[in-house]
This record gives structure tokens, C-alpha cells and sequence, in this order.
């Protein structure tokens, strides 16, 4: 039966009728997705790993073992997990290993635009790149092939595009794939003198797979009726094809190695060919260096962002698309927002009525605590970075300047626990908050170590934050209930003037969890009593909003009772006016 | 020969863009149609700008709806309509919800929520407008009114009323079937507005 299926959920299905046995990953949009799908099969064992290294060790073990394996993550997780890629290149496999990584062209929910072919290329394991859903499954498939017969991990690559996209997928029957554990320690010990021989393997194996792709049957050319012709792969592919249904394509279903003899076959029966790609000049660098000269690439096609058929068109023809119905005043913006009753709200509120304090920023929901009302952030970089940087700044300035680092439960377990223990080994003065909503928010309620939920939603031991942070070695450790700002304001002032490194850990749950149940009493305001002085309105509550005086939307208020507190007039409680 | 079907589904994160969009895409796949549905997650769902695309034809390649390519824009809020409205193509349709949801920007008293109603009419655009609020007050739940706008919208579609409704029963989780079909009957009743189906 023909159905629609989301790039994601295709690429699960295509593990689970490969009959992968093992998947890890670390939530990270857009990849999350994948994860959460391989986990209703219970034919296969799934989790969440602390970070993309953990995960992608686990599936190394599991792949060396004989069972085939897939690990899921973003481009800026494959960063993390790039140190047991570049030596899993060495030691080869056993049953195959897929790696999936969502590339974000367009950065909906990044914070860079990173090509994760470079890595790919620089570790020398192969990439392939699926165009739709249907592809999904099947480059899963032709994926785990490649990789048991040339012995490498493989990279399924995927944009926010495919990965997040529907398309029309046919379903088949899972097939049990068995390979035997045999101990062989000059194949999986990377010491130096294995691992030169290996190194030696590693490049025959680059130029096999090279030789393998020109006759590989997802790199195939798409005769046209038009004298225009285009290289293009993944969801470029599909942008090319819209743009010019009438012209000669060559579309690349592994982006590396390269077939070398093909494309210069290819490129040798047309005056010029277009070589489309999405982010990076990978391609067309790849393809100049094979003496080719009559591509057209980045120089007409941007560098930056998400392409378009029209914007190809265009790019092609030089000319602009006329837009009937537009509208000339400037709208109003609507950024993302912390959701009504988000206990990160509260510690934002406090951190911003700080003053001459540095504060330094990880990724997740409290990374919107950079954007107004609060403004309380002054760098986001990457997961775990804030607690290192803030060490950074505190010595850079000999300890006068008091910095803040903001990290969430999930971000602290991911990275977060080195940092600690680098500020504390060298005598930091820092002060750490881990915002601990006991989910993964931003990528939509994935659990962790700290949660005590596997990802089957199963009870399992639950990391203590508190003991942790002690045993780490931190002066202070001390948990807080983010909704009373009062209280907050004074503690965490008393907290920075200590030296070492202090850790707060604002402790409630995420408001949209599901698992969480909470007693709503809603908030309302005594238009009597309010002053109009618009405190209220700093808290940044999508639930306030200005009419003549502040007004609380009962539909959206959740009654976390922030507003109450920070209210001087006492204007606002639980009792509804008369 | 299928006709293509360029929509465009608009809203603020929460609004059940996503699984409106579903429940379409798979009514005009069962219509016969090569479909792809185009989503953004992450940052978007704490109440940013959202949208969905959802295309249709005999054989769809690029899930992305550009600039002056929509047969149709569906906003699930009003200011949401302005925004992506370069998207409709001449003579395409906007149906819009009455419903607002003024967006941080003013709330804070940076901006003012625009006069949707006044700048449409200067655009010069074939417009419906949806009184969402009104109608979700009668089902006495403000959670439907993707199904409300889809009963509105199927009307507009040469399709058979009962795969929309098959197509709701099978992707809205059961306890919530009943008002979500009789959400949808509703919005197919409504009067069609000034633009002709």
C-alpha cells in the first residue's frame, strides 16, 4: 500500500526492514525523529545516549559485534561524535553501521550551516544522499550493503528538506541480517602499529568504493530533451527536476567518493552542466579537480540558505519572479518565546535585573532567554560551551569579572560535566545555573540519564544532578524553585560574591510535558488594585497583554503564579474579581 | 492528467498545522494524487511563525512552495496571512481565521497588531475570511480549528467528502474523533464568502 511517510520515520523503516538490531542517538532537530521512530519496533534495541559520541560508540560496539547498527544525529552532533568516526573509518565493521546526519541549509533550528560531506570526505568513509522518502528506505538499505562489503561506516546524509518532508513510500517485510563476532585486534586495536596498516586499507578502500560508484545504480543520468544539463544531488535533485523537467540531469546517490569517469562522460557531451548543491562547493570542487572546466556552480548559486526551484530558475536565467500581492507596511515580528508558565522565565527575569554580570548561554529553550523582554545572554555557541566559556571570561578578566553560565538538564548531562570539572580543577569563580525542566525541551520532551525515563518511556536509575555537582567538586549546590523570583534574586546575589565555582539548579518541569500533571489555579488582575505600572509585562508571558492595563488570557495563563510575584501592588492572584 | 495543487498552511507553532497538513495530504493521495508535505519544526514550536506546505499533482518533485506559487494560502491566524502572502500566485485564494494571537513584539507595545481586514483590501486580494472564533465557541472547543478550516476548505476541492472524514478518523487520536468530524461538518457549512468556489 502506497502511503505518505516523513523522511524521518523512512529512514526508520528502512532499518527496521534491514533489520538493524541496534539504534542510538542524542535528540537534535532535524534528526530527532528518526530515533523516535526505530523505537516502536520492538525487534530493535534503541536508546538515547548522553551525547553523539556515546551514541555513536555504542553502535560501533554493536556493528564490530555482527549486528547492524544505525546512529542518529545532527550536523553540529557529528562535531562531537567526529573522534570515533575518523578511527571507525580505520577499524571497518562487522555487520554494516549507518550513520544518519540531518544537514539545516536555511538554519531552521541551528546555529551554524556546517556540510557534513567535508567531514565525511576528511574521515574517508563514503556518503550517500537520498532525494525523498522513498529514497529513505531504500539508501538505508543500499547503505548497510556498502558498508559490509567494503568494510567502512557509511554516512546517509540528509537536509532539513528530506528529513522533514512527506512523500509516497511502499512498505516491505523486515529480513534478519546475522554476522559472527570474531576477535581480531590488528582490525579493531587502533594502536600505532595497527593502525598504520589500516590507514593503508583505508585508501584502497577509498579507491574501490571509487571504482564501485561509476556503476552504482543511484548514480544515474536522466535523459532530457533540452540542450541544459545539471549535476545535482538530494534535495537539489528535486529542485533541479522541478525547475527543468525537460533537462539532462546526472543525480548523485553517493556524493562521495565521486564516479570520476562518469561524470566526465557526463560533462563531456554538453557545452556547460550546472552543478547544484545545497551549502558547500563540494561537488563542484570535487569535479574542477578532476580536470573538468565547463561547470557553473557557486557562482551563480548561493552559498548560504535554502534553495528553491524558482530560486534555480532564476539563478539560471538571471531574472527576478514577479510577486502579485504584497504588502507594504512592516508586520509586527514573531519570534519563538518561552511558553506561558515556563519555568525558564522565571530565572531569566532575575538574571536580566543583574547588573555588570556576564552571562553565557548553551543550546535549547533557555536560549531564548537572549531575546527581549530579557536580553539576559551574552553568547551561544554550542552544547556545553557555556560552562567553559564562562571559566574563560572569569580568568581572561583575573577573576573581576562575575560571569554566569545558563545550561539545561539535558545540555549538562550531554557536555556540560567536563566543564565543570576543568572550572573547578583550576579555581574558577563561576557561577552555574542548570535550568533542569527534567526533558529535552526545544526538540520536543526526548528524555536522558537525569530524567529516570528510558526512551521507551521505561523507569530506569535516575543521575542525581545534586550529588554529581558535589562530588565534581563544587563550593555550592543548592536547588531552587524558578517561579519565586523574590527569593531568587537574593540568592543568586549571594551566590556570586562566593568564590569557586557554585551551582543552582533551578529545579520544575516543563510545562509542556506531558508526563507532568499540574494543579491550575489561573491568575487574575485587580484592575482596582493594578497601577498599571506594567512589571508584569517585562516577564515576557505570552498569556499578558496590554488592552488599556495588563490583561491575562485566561486560555493561555497556566498559572504559574511568576506574574504574582513580581506584581508590587498585589494586584494579581488566583481570585477572579468581582 | 492530475491538476497541481500548490498550498500553503500558515499559522503560529501549537496551531495543528502539521497534522492538518497530514490529514489533507493524505485525502489528495487517496484522490489519486502524488503528494509532498513540507514541515518546520525546532525553534517554531514555542509560538514562532509557522508553515507548512502541502503540494499535489501528477508527479510532485520539490516539497517547497516559493514565492507567487500558491493556489492557496490557509491561515490559521491573521497576521500570519500578511506574512507569507508574496506566496499566492495571481488570482489564488487566501482563506483566513479571524483568530489573533498578537505575537511578543506587541504584546510589549513595540509594534501595533496590524488592520488585516483594511490592508488585504488594498492588496487587492481574493480573500475568505473564517469567523473561527464564533464557530469554535459553538463547538465549545477552541483546539479544532484546523478540522473547522479543512471543512471550510474542502469545499474548494473536487474531492469526495468521505475520504476527508476517513482521513480524520485515521490521524486524530480516538478520544477526539468525535469533535473534530462534527468541526469539520461545521466549517463545510459555512456560506462561502464573496470569492467563487
Amino acid at each position: 500500500m502506497k502511503k505518505l511517510l516523513l523522511g524521518n520515520y523512512a529512514v526508520a523503516r528502512g532499518c527496521y526492514e534491514a533489520g538493524v538490531k541496534v539504534a542510538t542517538a542524542y535528540p537534535g532537530t532535524p534528526s530527532t525523529e528518526i530515533t523516535e521512530a526505530i523505537a516502536q519496533y520492538d525487534e530493535i534495541y534503541c536508546e538515547w545516549a548522553p551525547n553523539e559520541k556515546v551514541a555513536l560508540e555504542v553502535a560501533i560496539g554493536a556493528a564490530i559485534y555482527g549486528k547492524r547498527a544505525i546512529c542518529s544525529m545532527k550536523h553540529v552532533g557529528l562535531n562531537v561524535a567526529a573522534d570515533p568516526l575518523f578511527t571507525a573509518s580505520y577499524t571497518g565493521i562487522n555487520a554494516g553501521l549507518l550513520i544518519a546526519v540531518a544537514d539545516d541549509p536555511g538554519m531552521h533550528s541551528s546555529q551554524n550551516e556546517q556540510d557534513t560531506r567535508n567531514i565525511a570526505k576528511a574521515a574517508k568513509v563514503p556518503v550517500l544522499e537520498p532525494a525523498d522518502s522513498q529514497e529513505c528506505i531504500d539508501f538505508v538499505k543500499i547503505g548497510f550493503e556498502i558498508s559490509e562489503k567494503f568494510d567502512t561506516p557509511v554516512i546517509l546524509r540528509l537536509t532539513t528538506r528530506v528529513a522533514h518532508s512527506q512523500s509516497v513510500v511502499e512498505e516491505r517485510p523486515r529480513e534478519e541480517v546475522l554476522f559472527k563476532y570474531k576477535k581480531d585486534i590488528q582490525k579493531y586495536v587502533m594502536m600505532p602499529a595497527m593502525a598504520r596498516s589500516r590507514h593503508e586499507f583505508v585508501e584502497r578502500r577509498l579507491k574501490s568504493l571509487k571504482e564501485f560508484s561509476e556503476t552504482l545504480g543511484i548514480n544515474k543520468i536522466e535523459q532530457g530533451t533540452r540542450k541544459i544539463a545539471f549535476i545535482t544531488s538530494g534535495i537539489a535533485y528535486q529542485y533541479v527536476r522541478e525547475a527543468y523537467p525537460d533537462a539532462w540531469v546526472l543525480k548523485l546517490g553517493m556524493v562521495w567518493p565521486l564516479p570520476e569517469r562518469l561524470i566526465k562522460d557526463f560533462c563531456s557531451q554538453f557545452e556547460k552542466v550546472y552543478v547544484v548543491e545545497e551549502l558547500d562547493p563540494f561537488l563542484e570542487e570535487n569535479i574542477k579537480a578532476m580536470g573538468i572546466n565547463n561547470i557553473v556552480g557557486k557562482e551563480i548559486f548561493k552559498l548560504t540558505g535554502e534553495y528553491s526551484p524558482s530560486f534555480i530558475k532564476r539563478a539560471v536565467e538571471n531574472n527576478e519572479i514577479e510577486v502579485p500581492y504584497k504588502v507594504k507596511q512592516t508586520l509586527p515580528p514573531r519570534l519563538p518565546v518561552l511558553c506561558p508558565g515556563c519555568p525558564h522565565r522565571g530565572i531569566f527575569y532575575v538574571l536580566s535585573r543583574l547588573k555588570d554580570v556576564i552571562i553565557t548561554g548553551d543550546i535549547g529553550c533557555y536560549t531564548l532567554g537572549a531575546l527581549s523582554p530579557f536580553n539576559a545572554m551574552d553568547s551561544c555557541v554550542c552544547m556545553g560551551a557555556s560552562i567553559g566559556m564562562a571559566h574563560g571570561i572569569s580568568n581572561a578578566s583575573d577573576k573581576k569579572q562575575k560571569v554566569i553560565a545558563v545550561i539545561g538538564d539535558s545540555t549538562f548531562v550531554h557536555s556540560g560535566i567536563p566543564g565543570i570539572i576543568d572550572a573547578v580543577y583550576n579555581g574558577s569563580d563561576i557561577l552555574v545555573m542548570i535550568l533542569d525542566n527534567s526533558t529535552t525541551g526545544m526538540t520536543g520532551h526526548q528524555d536522558h540519564p537525569a530524567t529516570g525515563y528510558t526512551i521507551k518511556g521505561e523507569p530506569t536509575y535516575k543521575l542525581d544532578i545534586v550529588s554529581l555537582c558535589k562530588a565534581l567538586g563544587c563550593v555550592a549546590v543548592e536547588e531552587i524553585n524558578p517561579y519565586k523570583i523574590k527569593e531568587n534574586v537574593e540568592k543568586i546575589k549571594q551566590l556570586l560574591d562566593l568564590p569557586g565555582v557554585k551551582v543552582v539548579i533551578a529545579k520544575a518541569p516543563c510545562r509542556l510535558h506531558r508526563r507532568y500533571k499540574f494543579t491550575i489555579s489561573k491568575r487574575y488582575i485587580d484592575f482596582e488594585k493594578c497601577k498599571n505600572c506594567r512589571l508584569c509585562l517585562s516577564l515576557g508571558c505570552p498569556a499578558i497583554s496590554l488592552k488599556d492595563k495588563p490583561t491575562i488570557d485566561a486560555n493561555l495563563c497556566l498559572a504559574c503564579g511568576m506574574c504574582e510575584d513580581v506584581c508590587k501592588f498585589g494586584a494579581i492572584s488566583s481570585q477572579k474579581e468581582q | 492528467m492530475k491538476k497541481n495543487i500548490n498550498i500553503l498552511v500558515v499559522g503560529v507553532g501549537g496551531q495543528g498545522n502539521i497534522l492538518f497538513s497530514k490529514i489533507l495530504g493524505e485525502v489528495l493521495l487517496n484522490a489519486g494524487y502524488d503528494v509532498k508535505i513540507s514541515e518546520v519544526h525546532g525553534m517554531a514550536q514555542r509560538g514562532g511563525s509557522v508553515v507548512t506546505y502541502v503540494k499535489a499533482g501528477e508527479k510532485v518533485f520539490s516539497p517547497l512552495v516559493d514565492r507567487a506559487e500558491a493556489d492557496y494560502i490557509l491561515a490559521f491566524e491573521k497576521l500570519e496571512a500578511l506574512r507569507w502572502l508574496e506566496y499566492l500566485k495571481n488570482n489564488g485564494i487566501l482563506i483566513y481565521s479571524d483568530y489573533e494571537i498578537p505575537p511578543l513584539s506587541v504584546i510589549t507595545g513595540a509594534y501595533e497588531y496590524p488592520d488585516v481586514e483594511k490592508i488585504l483590501q488594498t492588496v487587492g486580494v481574493k480573500a475568505c475570511r473564517v469567523e473561527v472564533k464564533k464557530l469554535l465557541s459553538q463547538l465549545g472547543n477552541s483546539r479544532v480549528q484546523n478540522t473547522l478550516m479543512l471543512g471550510f476548505f474542502s469545499r474548494f476541492l473536487d474531492i469526495d467528502e468521505a475520504l476527508f472524514k476517513k482521513s480524520i478518523e485515521r490521524n486524530v487520536k480516538k478520544e477526539f474523533i468525535e469533535i473534530n468530524l462534527k468541526a469539520f461538518e461545521l466549517g463545510r457549512r459555512i456560506e462561502m464568502c464573496e470569492v467563487e468556489k
